[in-house]
């Protein structure tokens, strides 16, 4: 127990001794935390907008000064003629140009009815798209102030209610799925690493010539980033929870455990993939590649799985990540317990099984 | 051939690493076409000697002139005069023999005539001929060693100087290495070089003893033989060391 | 100027005898074009809906057949209750539910108005806005429809006004058109900075830089000699990277593609720059790769490739300006999707030359052959 205990004791010394260590295991999550906390986010605003006003009338001048005053807006240029449009959208100037038709009070007054031109900068399509909803809702209800005494219109009318993220705050879609992929950086991948190091500097013949057995040397390696990995998930919620205010509305001993159980997984993941390589590069690049980039884009952080053509699907559902973000969503955003994400659950034990299977395999057979 | 002129001059020469002194005041010349031995244990200071005088690695305090340059203010032109072969020997070894030549040659401004022809000397002398398209990391270590002096030597600079050069041979390898160094101190290049073999002392014509940063031993090895009463040059460092 | 020949030979030789480079160099464009730019969409395939129908009328009925003839929408019907609905929702089994409410037909007869209700899953804002909006569109349309069979109520009441959207640039609104040159940059940015920056620290872990640094070789050769053959890697992923593109999901080329390519010369120099300075302060290849990767991930999230830089709050966009990618995501867009020329893209072009000469000057400056 006294030798185990002395080889942990190493393994911390070499984590925290070393700086760049210590980038990958707080810089990064840290950063990424900040990032996708108040960075990302597809919010609409300082939309630079253009307003072409054939009518210069009352109406038209009023409906232009609450596009202005609405806050999403900002006016950026007021061209003169139509040859304008295209180099002001080339250039970046503008995002979006209102053009109302003449006579637009003239022709709303006696035949019900207006048109405004909206022409949108599509390059960036869902902005375009968002641009576009968020200009028909201001003029939509600046008709209903105006002339429906604030009355509901004749037709179907659309009561609609935002579940589980009522404000559409980018933090309750990011902070759930940044939790995994900050456990895969730090327990599979720098696992990997850690024990590829070893392999490398021909360390790990000495470990297995001592009196260490196996076990203990992988447990070894496997404990600080257990540890670091608990304290740093446990932060990144703490954090979403106080500063970004991301609540978790169901059982908070369902998600510590789906956490410590993701966490045994990257683990396992971490020591298969250093049975496969023999120097930290190769760990670096395989875990780079195979771990982290499907962790951030195939796993539903970014980009929900279901827009991807079917066969990205499939692998994205081969990727523990998938399972585990709809985990923490589910129980954190909508208060789901065992009886909604059981699925997911067994889907993570299963990976865990087949993972630690094939590394003792592997492991035996080296030692072979 | 030696001469008493002086290729190096080296006068009150200090290297600090923060506190640690590793060159304590210096004072040693090295004359043209001799063959001058920096001897001592490991960790006495003679590879931070040898790259300060290589431009390598800038003094901090003293007068130093390589081939008549001043090393504080004329390292560039210092290194046009010069060779070097390091510890590591660092030749390309994903590159072949006749790339590593080619680049080598070429960035010391040889003519590709005079190249060619110095490479065919170089590598008929080696016996080497047939190996001139394989990849150095696939030739063993003695090979590589006398094809990094070759190569080092090849744009014939003043002084050629060798950091342990033949570290990790057998000692026939060794041999033919420093029949190498006879060959080039023959065309009139000075050789500076660093060893703690101590049998290679007795090949020197001058050599000098360091120890913790200072020179403790500067003649010849006949001299010292004599001075300290011993029968080589092991028991000479021996009782230097003592 | 002979000497800088020479070392181009020397690194060229090496980079092609090199088995790890050459996939690299071209697998690594078909992945990024392929899979990323496939798999990065907000574009909605399907929509999963729920609709709960508490009033089966004809009206109701015709409602939701309108839905459901829409080859958008996965329409799970006939649930009884809204406990159903919550339950789905709960599992993520549907985006949205429709409630149309027991009066539905009643109000619509008698009072030309009635209400529906629909519920979203808003956890993926994006998402819940593009589905919602989609929904509310069908809505929309179908209740103009039966308004004006039904014939309109006070006419002076009743005032609109249509809003006529045109998209420019990306009519179809293709997602891939908008990921991909930002993809691209990305391919480029890794291989020119991790590849090429790497390469120096190799030379320094291996021990022949000092060779190199005993020789004459002048600084600024040295680091010309190490930029020199990944601007040339670079630009040739580039122009593969586009082709691939172009052949796979026919990404529109409006600009000029010397024009594109002069200012990828331009953004490889700062990046390599970048690499190779990153490499100067360095040891050993693990510890610029870990400086490397963590820049990377910052610069790129910021880069105004996943989300709109006019959405970032302004100290981020603050710090943009100090983004290489930020300003070539911009550039590749422009010229690719709107044809822009060199007026256009101006401002970036000088922001991008000005921290490419500086950054080159501060590689050589901290390279230092005598330490």
């Amino acid at each position: 127990m006294n030798r185990f205990l002395a080889f942990l004791r190493k393994e911390f010394y070499h984590i925290f001794r070393d700086p760049r260590t210590l980038i990958i295991l707080f810089g990064i999550p840290i950063a990424q935390l900040m990032l996708f906390g108040y960075v990302m986010t597809n919010e609409v605003r300082n939309v630079k907008l253009a307003i072409v006003d054939h009518s210069k009338d009352d109406l038209s001048k009023r409906l232009s000064q609450r596009l202005l005053s609405s806050g999403f807006f900002q006016l950026a240029a007021i061209p003169s003629s139509e040859s304008d449009y295209e180099s002001l959208f080339r250039s970046g100037t503008v995002k979006e140009i209102v053009v109302f038709e003449p006579d637009f009070a003239l022709h709303l007054m006696k035949e019900g009815k207006a048109a405004i031109q909206v022409i949108a900068d599509a390059s960036e399509p869902n902005a375009a798209q968002l641009i576009v909803n968020y200009t028909t809702a201001i003029t939509n209800s600046f008709v209903k102030e105006e002339f429906m005494k604030n009355q509901s219109p004749p037709g179907i009318n659309i009561k609609v209610r935002m579940l589980f993220n009522e404000n559409m705050r980018d933090a309750y879609n990011f902070i759930p799925g940044l939790i995994a992929v900050i456990l895969m950086l730090i327990s599979a991948m720098m696992t990997a690493i850690t024990i590829a190091r070893e392999k490398e500097m021909g360390t790990m013949e000495i470990l297995l010539a001592s009196p260490l057995k196996p076990i203990q040397i992988i447990l070894g390696k496997v404990v600080p980033y257990m540890i670091l990995s608990i304290v740093s998930a446990l932060v990144v919620l703490a954090l979403g929870m106080l500063v970004f205010n991301v609540p978790v509305i169901g059982s908070f001993a369902l998600l510590l455990a789906e956490i410590l159980l993701y966490i045994f997984l990257a683990l396992t993941l971490g020591i298969l993939i250093s049975t496969f390589v023999d120097s930290q590069l190769s760990a670096m690049a395989i875990s780079g590649f195979v771990l982290m980039l499907p962790s951030i884009l195939l796993s539903g952080f970014i980009f929900p799985v279901k827009n991807m053509p079917i066969p990205l699907q499939i692998v994205a559902n081969l990727m523990p990540p998938r399972w585990f973000i709809e985990i923490n969503r589910t129980v954190m955003l909508k208060g789901g317990g065992l009886n909604e994400i059981w699925p997911n659950t067994l889907v993570l034990l299963g990976m865990s099984a087949l993972f630690i299977f094939i590394s003792i395999r592997k492991f035996k057979i080296r030692l072979q | 051939m030696i001469t008493k002129e002086p290729v190096i001059t080296v006068k009150n020469m200090v290297k600090k690493f923060g506190n640690f002194v590793a060159n304590d005041n210096l004072n040693f010349e090295v004359y043209k076409g001799e063959i001058f031995g920096f001897l001592g244990a490991n960790g006495a200071g003679k590879t931070t000697a040898i790259r300060i005088l290589c431009g390598l690695s800038s003094p901090t305090s003293g007068q130093m002139t390589v081939a008549g340059f001043d090393v504080f203010r004329q390292t560039e032109k210092i290194k046009q005069n010069i060779g070097y072969m390091s510890q590591k020997f660092s030749l390309y070894e994903d590159l072949t023999v006749y790339e590593n030549i080619r680049f080598y040659g070429g960035v010391y401004g040889m003519k590709i005539a005079e190249r060619k022809a110095k490479t065919a000397e170089m590598l008929d002398r080696l016996e080497l001929t047939a190996y001139e398209n394989r990849k150095i990391g696939d030739l063993p270590l003695g090979w590589k060693q006398k094809l990094a002096f070759s190569i080092a030597i090849l744009h014939s600079p003043k002084i050629v100087f060798l950091d342990e050069p033949t570290g990790g041979v057998d000692p026939i390898t060794r041999r033919q290495f420093w029949n190498l160094i006879y060959e080039a101190v023959e065309k009139g290049i000075t050789v500076f070089v660093t060893t703690h073999y101590m049998d290679e002392a007795e090949y020197c014509d001058r050599v000098s003893i360091m120890a913790d940063g200072k020179i403790v031993a500067l003649d010849t090895p006949e001299k010292l033989k004599e001075q300290y009463n011993a029968a080589n040059m092991d028991e000479v460092f021996l009782k230097i060391a003592r | 100027m002979r000497t800088l020949f020479y070392i181009l030979q020397k690194e060229f030789a090496q980079i092609f005898r090199n088995k790890g480079m050459l996939p690299v160099i071209f697998v690594m464009p078909l992945v990024q074009m392929l899979i990323l730019v496939f798999a990065a969409t907000n574009e909605l395939r399907q929509v999963d809906l729920a609709i709960v129908d508490f009033d089966n009328s004809s009206s109701s009925r015709k409602l939701t057949a309108e839905i459901t003839g829409n080859p958008f929408f996965v329409v799970r019907q006939n649930l009884a209750d809204t406990k159903d609905v919550e339950d789905l929702l709960m599992r993520n089994k549907i985006d949205l539910a429709l409630v149309i409410p027991q009066n539905f037909d009643k109000d619509l007869t008698l009072s030309k108005k009635a209400d529906v209700q629909i519920l979203v899953d808003a956890i993926n804002g994006m998402a819940a806005q593009l589905s919602f909006g989609y929904l509310s569109n069908v809505i929309g349309n179908y209740s103009q429809k039966i308004l004006v069979k039904t014939g309109k109520p006070e006419a002076g009441l009743m005032k609109s006004i249509e809003v006529k959207p045109t998209y420019w640039f990306n009519p179809q609104l293709n997602f891939k058109y908008y990921m991909a040159p930002g993809i691209l940059v990305v391919l480029i940015t890794v291989i020119g900075v991790l590849l090429g920056g790497m390469n120096l620290v190799r030379e320094k872990e291996l021990g022949t830089i000092e060779q190199i640094n005993v020789t004459p070789i002048k600084k600024w050769q040295f680091i010309a000699g190490k930029l020199l053959p990944f601007l040339a890697i670079g630009l040739f992923d580039l122009a593969f990277g586009l082709l691939i593109a172009r052949l796979a999901f026919n990404i529109p080329i409006q600009g000029s593609m010397p024009l594109l390519f002069g200012m990828g010369s331009i953004y490889l120099v700062l990046v390599l720059s970048l690499g190779l300075f990153i490499s100067t302060i360095s040891d050993t290849v693990q510890q610029a790769t870990f400086v490397t990767f963590f820049m990377l991930i910052v610069f790129i999230l910021m880069s105004g490739l996943f989300t709109p830089v006019e959405s970032m709050p302004d100290w981020a966009q603050k710090l943009d300006y100090a983004n290489p990618l930020y300003y070539f995501v911009k550039i590749m867009r422009s010229i690719l999707l709107k044809g822009s020329n060199f007026t256009d893209i101006f401002n970036e072009f000088a922001a991008l030359s000005i921290f490419a000469v500086s950054m080159f000057g501060l590689a050589i400056f901290r390279y230092k052959k005598t330490s």
